[in-house]
């Protein structure tokens, strides 16, 4: 009984038991309101998580200072995006884009989508984890292909072909790791436990580690969507529902690489082992610069942005694979901050598509005129995916170069070019959506902007100020990262 | 035989069955060979789970003949009948160059498995090169052919060569689960098929006629 009264499964039950209720719901505003409702109650399960903080495993979960964080995001983030959806579908109903059949689905698959990443980031087992990923993106397949056009099927299909080999090579690799820990740990679980295998990393064959690694980052790297792996991640932002797209770039983006950290920290415990390090590296460079480029000729505002997810994935990985403290804690901000920042800043593009009618550039021009408070509020959120003061990314990324400087400055040049081309592109992209003559429809907008509003002061308050006992639960996790 | 010659043996069976996935050209024997290559791994499951006494593993065995041998080569084989689908296989790379590729492949996995792995159990260390090789055998024919239906025969190569490495580590939790897991992944790729087909979405199987839509370049 007391399993069920742990607050770490209560954000497992919560999404799931929703998930069969909103099966049974017809209506779809009911759906939506106890979306919203059911997202708010794992918001507050997470935060007597945090709060109550019970470190250690139970049955096969366990909760330890890497995964509060992320569980605690990944809820606030589920909430905010439920609230915006909730408006988002409603537009969507009125111009028969949707029928009210395909909410009832899309809620279910909403959250199990939610409680799946819980639960790959709270599990204590490397084999539910990936299973819990493999779920997690066949709701998001679904997710994506619910609008029954050409184009969203075909995004879907890429995305699933893609998704699927990427899961079957993290397979290989969780099974190698298995197979270099069986002789030291013994037969069965003990062996696909994270504390378990952490503590006896030292014992393990390097030469296979290697190899197991260089699969999950092969793997979980294809849903992280870091190049050349990426080939998914434009089409599946562009033609899916925009909570999904915020949902895929602020969440799932996040659980894959949070996967690829827990394989990482095997390495820490390990010494005279290969580093996974210049692995990632190479990846988060070619991802930054690749991602900057492609950012340029751009004709579709939600790829433009997916693109952008592109390059900050490649940011973390970079930041990660150098290492260290300083490095490690600027990779954990960075995740938090562009989660915060990439999802409320597709909320504004979902509602410029809705006054706009279209997701075209070409359709869509100054914005601050025609919308003055929509205008100014997605000027902010582009200064700020675009790093610059006084936004939190300002700060991680800042914390990137300085680490980098440090240990790599022929890195650092490459990943400085890598930010200002990509920087340059965000300034065009403000130019075209933001000011000049107002250009294409201007329907009047409705729903909310709390939910951006909320996001882009959580981002400029850690620009601004981080808090003492955040700091210290950054250096923590950074420490433990190696 | 003993038990090693035994594992090696239908091991062995699965890449050369793997090989032969890649030079069919017609549908309906690509679909055989994939039964067949199927029906090994059973065969190959249920040695794991004598030697290994591991009962368990003879569901999973059960799951790849029951699922993977029967059912869903009769299910593609229906929706190629019904749905009146090209039977050649169009591929994007020529038969000659894709074996080569193969058998560096193999190669590499040998290469890779058996400098690396001097810590664990001979068994398992050969299961792994034999695995591996299917995997990497798997994605060459994803990669180099463009006919949807084949691309699915690829995946799920790829999938045998993963069951073959969960049977092989010893004492491997969630084996069987996996394979639930992986079967439900299938089971729902193949519905995906034959629902575009039968919603006329796309005039052909051919993925590349499907990508008429391929994002801005």
């Amino acid at each position: 009984m007391g399993e069920f009264l742990n607050p770490a499964a209560t954000v497992l039950i919560l999404p799931l038991t929703s998930a069969l209720l909103l099966a049974l719901i017809p209506n779809y505003r009911v759906g939506a309101w106890l979306n919203i409702i059911a997202t708010f109650a794992t918001l507050c399960a997470a935060g007597i998580l945090v709060v109550a903080r019970p470190a250690g495993a139970f049955g096969l979960l366990f909760v330890d200072d890497l995964n509060i964080g992320f569980v605690a995001l990944t809820s606030l983030v589920g909430f905010t995006t439920a609230v915006f959806s909730k408006g988002y579908i409603g537009h969507e109903l009125a111009t028969g884009h949707l029928k009210p059949a395909h909410l009832r689905y899309y809620h279910t698959m909403f959250q199990i989508l939610m409680g799946a990443m819980n639960l790959a980031l709270l599990t204590s087992i490397t084999g539910v984890m990936w299973a819990a990923i493999e779920i997690a993106t066949l709701t998001t397949v679904l997710m994506v292909g619910i609008y029954r056009s050409h184009a969203a099927l075909e995004a879907a299909w890429k995305y699933f072909i893609l998704s699927s080999v990427g899961i079957a090579l993290a397979l290989f690799g969780t099974i190698l790791v298995y197979s270099v820990a069986q002789p030291v740990v013994g037969d069965g679980l003990p062996a696909m436990t994270w504390t378990i295998l952490q503590a006896h990393a030292a014992k393990f064959d390097p030469a296979l580690l290697n190899i197991a690694f260089v699969f999950l980052l092969l793997g979980y790297g294809t849903k992280a969507g870091l190049v050349p792996i990426h080939a998914w991640l434009p089409d599946a932002h562009a033609e899916g529902p925009t909570p999904v797209s915020a949902l895929l770039s602020g969440l799932l983006l996040n659980v894959a690489l949070y996967a690829i950290l827990r394989f990482k920290m095997l390495f820490v415990g390990a010494h005279g082992l290969f580093s996974p390090g210049p692995m990632m590296i190479t990846l988060g460079l070619v991802s930054i610069v690749f991602a900057g480029l492609m950012l340029y000729r751009r004709r579709d505002i939600k790829r433009f942005f997916a693109y952008s997810s592109i390059e900050h994935m490649g940011i973390i990985a970079f930041a990660f694979g150098l290492g260290g403290p300083l490095a490690n804690f600027a990779g954990l901000l960075h995740m938090a901050m562009h989660s915060l920042t990439k999802s409320g800043l597709f909320f504004a593009v979902g509602h410029i598509i809705r006054v706009k009618g279209s997701q075209k550039f070409d359709a869509i021009g100054g914005l601050t005129r025609s919308h003055p408070l929509l205008g100014w509020t997605f000027v902010a959120c582009v200064i700020a995916i675009a790093g610059l003061p006084p936004f939190g990314l300002f700060t991680s990324e800042f914390l990137v170069v300085t680490a980098a400087v440090e240990a790599q400055p022929l890195l650092a040049i490459v990943l400085v070019v890598g930010l200002l081309i990509s920087l340059g592109a965000l300034f065009i992209c403000i130019n075209r959506v933001a000011f000049g003559e107002p250009k294409g429809k201007v329907d009047t907008d409705e729903g909310t902007l709390l939910p951006i509003i909320v996001h882009l002061a959580i981002v400029l308050a850690f620009g601004v100020f981080i808090p003492g006992p955040i700091v210290n639960w950054f250096q923590h996790v950074s420490r433990m990262l190696g | 035989m003993d038990t090693l010659t035994v594992a090696h043996f239908l091991a062995g069976s699965l890449v050369l069955l793997s090989f032969s996935l890649l030079y069919q050209d017609r549908l309906p024997p690509l679909i055989n060979t994939f039964a067949a290559q199927s029906l090994v791994l059973a065969l190959a499951i249920g040695w794991q789970a004598e030697t290994q006494h591991a009962p368990h593993l003879l569901i999973t065995a059960a799951i790849e003949f029951g699922f993977k041998t029967v059912l869903i080569p009769l299910v593609l084989t229906w929706i190629i009948r019904n749905l009146k689908i090209h039977r050649t296989v169009e591929i994007v790379v020529g038969v000659g160059p894709t074996i080569l590729a193969g058998m560096a492949l193999v190669g590499l996995a040998m290469a890779l498995m058996m400098r690396a792995t001097p810590g664990i159990g001979v068994l398992a260390r050969q299961d792994l090169v034999f695995a591996l090789s299917v995997v990497l055998l798997g994605m060459l024919m994803m990669v180099t052919r463009r006919n949807a239906v084949s691309q699915v025969i690829g995946f799920m190569s790829i999938e045998n060569g993963l069951v073959l490495a969960a049977t092989g580590a010893k004492g491997m939790p969630f084996v069987v689960e996996t394979s639930v897991a992986f079967s439900v992944l299938i089971a729902l790729i193949v519905t995906g098929i034959f629902l575009f087909r039968i919603r006329e979405r796309f005039d052909s199987m051919d993925v590349a006629v499907i990508d008429q839509f391929r994002g801005e370049r």
